[in-house]
């Protein structure tokens, strides 16, 4: 393998952000716990400075580093930015949850730091290798960000599940590239489109090595039926490392999916066989996640079903197998993103010393409580649910007009039959924030920091979905521009 | 004389005073939010007139166009334009808007500025329905609606108002998600647009217009709502607060009606014609089945609830017999219906503020302590039964004009509800208001105050127009029906 100084210009954000993980992680031990908002400060400015540097390769042709292992091309220039800023949002709302939990802790931010960069790792990634190395390096953080309150004997157990389902879901992705690497004697991306262009891939073990690597990437994205954890994760968590499970991943997950089958396995022969095995796993992830979500009386672990039935969606885009259904898709993922964001914020918020607000009982009456709030968390909800003028109805519609393109008529109908029932739980949260009596009296704490940042994020899901314009162009620019199999 | 961009205007410029009515905050303001809600009200219907007097009555295309483009990546735009039967609905809109402000007025003491809120930001997203060419600015008006009445009537409704509201949400949203997949479809087979009148020039299959056909059909006929799938109508108007009730069944029903009108006949007219024996009849179950239905309600709100169902169904009739003379008729029933049963309903609301109680067994003799009252609510139970002079005669008589030169049975099953309706709406005005003075509570009911005699005074003076001189509507509306009609007549095979 040959190195070149020139390859370090496209991975600067990289690299930028690991100088900085590794002074954090210094200068933190030189901290004492009442200074401790010098470390979240640095990791505010750290995961700030990433994002501004990523973003500067917005536009750019892709660029390969590192023999080939990397790109920096405009689609991973967009995620990346998006990871960062998710991080550095989830991170703000987070502070006041952290602090009387015992976990506003340098081992936080840090664990952060290297989830950050692993999903950035995995964005970038052109090599299967570099593609498993950045997942590892982020699911190894966030297993322990899970384990990190202690003393829970929830969160550890959780932990646990996490780490046994997630070791076995890596194996699962393992098997499968060691057999396409089998099949076409490389592990490299573009090797591998060039192998089985040329037609001398064996297609059986081909074949074989996809299906496990589907079912690896079903694991990962939560989707039925590979889904078993997220309930578990979502709930035992501490709810700050449920935001990050629950967010910023998932744009790494669909960069995953987009560089593995859209890129790697996208031959056209290959796209009818993953096809089929998505159309399964979205239509059951729709059904699961929605019907289920409807008997769940605690709020982290119905946004955990609801996930479910999000990633379901985002398959939708996925498995119509056009440059329009991948933007769709990636469309889809970014506006999940900030919903998620807001719902799992919320959350946080509500929290307060000595008392998780995870219970759907707590949201009881806050719109007489916080009437701001309450409509913020309104808005989030019509947006999950897919009601216009919410930027999450532009993300179904999107979706729905990807598969309808392709013929999936009925595939359609069953989405949005699912969502209707999926409204009906958006919809319980409506109901008892606005018509039920409040059942507490304690008045929510917001800083001003996440109070500010909560209402920009209420406010954007609502004027995306007045103007979802430029962030569905900049989502088929970023697409257009970098795949490498446009049909 | 005219504005710019009229359209916008009525569409925003509610919505906008919704949201500074909002910023008043909480009750201690109300007195200010109410003003601003009458002031922010009374100006949406002031530009509003302009339409009536800029509307060219010749023409039959749409009129008042704009056009925006708004999000590219699917070719949506922000397209604009309305013919004479959007307009009659978008003014219906803005009168009844005003008058529900001051209807809620005294009632509504908790949550004042949400509740005006909402009110004024529905009554833009309605005209935004009524005057949308766009399919996907159609659709994002017409589900927007749900929301602040998902919120009426769950936050300031009856009892069993959480039940309601779901129900109410629930059911217009399945409709509705089939219609975007319905229009997604259509996206895909028009090459690339959202564009109504281009809609209107595709040629689709058979097969794939009954499908179309069907899935607009699950939103309108539920929102309309079309026997069997009314029920969540009785539930939504018993524990709407009295506003909710008016704004449900003068604008919101329409809001069916419309689609009926500007989607699906024109986009598939021949589905349309295929399907039309279903759809009358269930109209006529409808008109009948309701009719008896509502003959045996023992509660107010519920009875004129069934009898607007009924009332629909005359519309739904009009619309699919496929003449001037049916689908003028449905128009102008839809307004007068518009004003009829929001006039109903502000009546038993009337009562309800005094004694707390929608049963007609709780009542009787009321005219002896409310003559005023009495009066009024007799002008439009009569109207409601149909009675000539009114408005409530004209559509009907047109519809049922237009029905006898269809088919002679479709006539004689419709005109019945000159007798149903007689017999329900009369026999519980009778229960209610004549005989001697029933019980106690009737005996301290005091007459109505200067604020609720303005409102039903207003109706009153709108229900005796269009039936004594109903031609300024008609003329408005007979380019734009022939228009329409043009479309119907087009096989698109």
């Amino acid at each position: 393998m040959e190195f070149s100084i020139m390859d370090l210009a496209p991975a600067s954000a990289e690299i930028f952000l690991l100088a900085a993980v590794c002074v954090i992680l210094v200068a933190d031990l030189f901290v004492s716990d009442e200074r401790r908002y010098l470390t979240y400060g640095l990791t505010q400015v750290a995961l700030v400075v990433t994002a501004f540097l990523t973003a500067g390769g917005i536009d750019s042709a892709p660029v390969y580093a590192f023999s080939g292992m990397f790109v920096g091309d405009a689609f991973s220039s967009v995620l990346k930015a998006g990871v960062c800023l998710t991080v550095a949002i989830g991170l703000v709302y987070s502070r006041s949850y952290l602090e009387p939990r015992g976990m506003y802790r340098g081992e936080y931010f840090v664990l952060a730091l290297f989830a950050t960069l692993g999903m950035m790792v995995m964005i970038s990634a052109n090599h299967f290798l570099a593609l498993y190395l950045g997942l590892e390096l982020l699911s190894l953080s966030l297993y322990a960000m899970v384990a990190l309150a202690r003393d829970s004997a929830r969160s550890t157990e959780a932990a646990m599940k996490y780490f046994v389902l997630g070791a076995l879901a890596s194996g699962m992705l393992l098997y499968g590239m060691s057999m396409v690497y089998g099949a076409t004697a490389s592990l490299a991306i573009g090797d591998v489109i060039a192998a089985i262009q040329s037609g001398d891939a064996n297609s059986t073990i081909l074949k074989f090595g996809l299906v496990f690597i589907v079912a690896g990437i079903g694991f990962k994205l939560g989707a039925v039926p590979f889904h078993m954890w997220v309930p578990d994760v979502y709930h035992g968590a501490p709810t700050a490392v449920t935001l990050m499970i629950g967010t910023a991943p998932k744009l790494a997950a669909f960069a995953f999916i987009v560089r593995m089958l859209v890129e790697a396995l996208g031959d056209e022969q290959l796209v009818v066989e993953w096809r089929q095995m998505l159309v399964l796993m979205s239509v059951a992830s729709l059904v699961v996640g929605n019907v289920v979500a409807i008997a769940q009386t605690n709020l982290k672990r119905m946004l955990a079903y609801s996930t479910i039935s999000h990633m379901g969606f985002l398959l939708l885009g996925v498995l119509s197998g056009d440059i329009d259904g991948y933007s769709a898709a990636m469309f889809y993922v970014s506006v999940y993103v900030i919903m998620g964001l807001g719902a799992f914020g919320m959350i946080l918020l509500m929290s307060r010393k000595g008392h998780e607000a995870e219970e759907l009982e707590d949201l009881k009456g806050l719109s007489q409580r916080h009437p701001w709030y309450a409509f913020i968390m309104l808005v989030v909800m019509f947006s999950m649910a897919g009601v216009p003028p919410t930027v999450g109805f532009w993300a179904k519609l999107s979706v729905l007009q990807a598969v309808v393109s392709i013929g999936y008529v009925w595939l359609a109908v069953v989405a949005v039959l699912f969502s209707l029932v999926g409204a009906f739980y958006y919809l319980r949260v409506v109901k008892l924030m606005f018509f039920d009596e409040p059942s507490q009296q304690e008045v929510m704490q917001v800083g001003v920091g996440s109070g500010v940042l909560m209402s920009a994020n209420g406010i954007a899901v609502l004027a995306l979905g007045m103007m979802p314009g430029a962030l569905l162009a900049i989502c088929e620019r970023a697409i257009t521009m970098s795949l490498r199999v446009a049909t | 004389m005219l504005p710019f961009a009229p359209l916008s205007t009525v569409i925003w410029l509610p919505i906008i005073a919704g949201i500074l009515v909002l910023f008043t905050g909480s009750d201690r303001n109300a007195v200010l939010a109410r003003w601003m809600a009458l002031i922010g009200s009374v100006a949406g219907f002031l530009v509003a007139l302009p339409l009536w007097n800029g509307f060219d009555r010749n023409l039959g295309a749409m009129q008042f166009q704009e056009f925006q483009p708004w999000i590219e990546t699917f070719n949506i735009n922000y397209r604009l334009g309305i013919d004479g039967i959007s307009l009659l609905l978008i003014l219906l809109n803005c009168l009844t808007t005003v008058l529900v402000v001051i209807a809620g007025w005294k009632v509504i003491q908790s949550r004042v500025a949400q509740y005006m809120a909402a009110f004024l930001i529905l009554s833009g997203m309605i005209n935004g329905v009524f005057s949308s060419l766009d399919a996907a600015l159609f659709y994002v008006f017409f589900e927007a609606t749900l929301i602040p009445m998902f919120v009426i009537i769950g936050v300031w409704g009856g009892p069993n108002r959480v039940y309601a509201a779901l129900k109410f949400f629930l059911y217009t949203l399945l409709g509705s998600l089939l219609t975007l997949v319905a229009l997604i479809y259509l996206y895909n087979a028009s090459g690339g647009s959202f564009t109504l009148l281009d809609y209107y020039l595709l040629p689709i299959p058979l097969t794939a217009q009954i499908l179309i056909f069907v899935a607009l059909f699950a939103a309108f006929a539920v929102k309309v709502p079309m026997w069997p799938v009314h029920t969540w109508l009785p539930d939504a108007h018993v524990e709407a607060p009295t506003g909710g009730s008016v704004v449900l069944a003068a604008i919101m029903l329409k809001l069916g009606a419309y689609g009926f009108i500007r989607l699906s006949l024109p986009i598939v007219p021949d589905a349309s014609q295929y399907l039309a024996p279903l759809v009358i009849a269930l109209s006529l179950i409808a008109v009948v089945y309701i009719g008896f239905v509502a003959l045996v309600q023992a509660d107010m709100k519920k009875l004129i609830a069934y009898s607007s169902i009924a009332h629909m169904g005359f519309v739904t009739l009009g619309i699919f017999i496929f003449n001037p003379h049916g689908l003028q008729g449905a128009v102008i029933q839809m307004v007068s219906h518009g004003f009829i049963s929001g006039a109903l309903f502000l009546c038993v609301g009337v009562l309800y503020d005094r004694l707390h109680s929608r049963l007609i067994a709780d009542y009787g003799g009321v005219v002896n302590r409310m003559p005023v009252f009495a009066a009024f609510f007799m002008l439009f139970a009569m109207a409601n039964a149909g009675l000539p002079g009114t408005s409530g005669f004209v559509g009907e008589f047109l519809v049922i004009m237009g029905t006898m030169s269809v088919n002679f049975w479709y006539t004689f099953t419709a005109a019945t509800t000159l007798v149903f309706g007689a017999a329900y709406t009369l026999w519980m005005y009778k229960r209610v208001v004549f005989g001697g003075v029933a019980n106690d509570k009737v005996a301290s009911l005091s007459d109505i105050d200067r604020r609720e005699f303005f409102v039903l005074g207003v109706l009153a003076i709108a229900v005796l127009c269009i039936g004594i001189y109903p031609k300024p509507l008609t003329d408005v509306l007979n380019m734009s029906v022939a228009g329409l009609l043009e479309y119907v007549a087009v096989s698109k095979l």
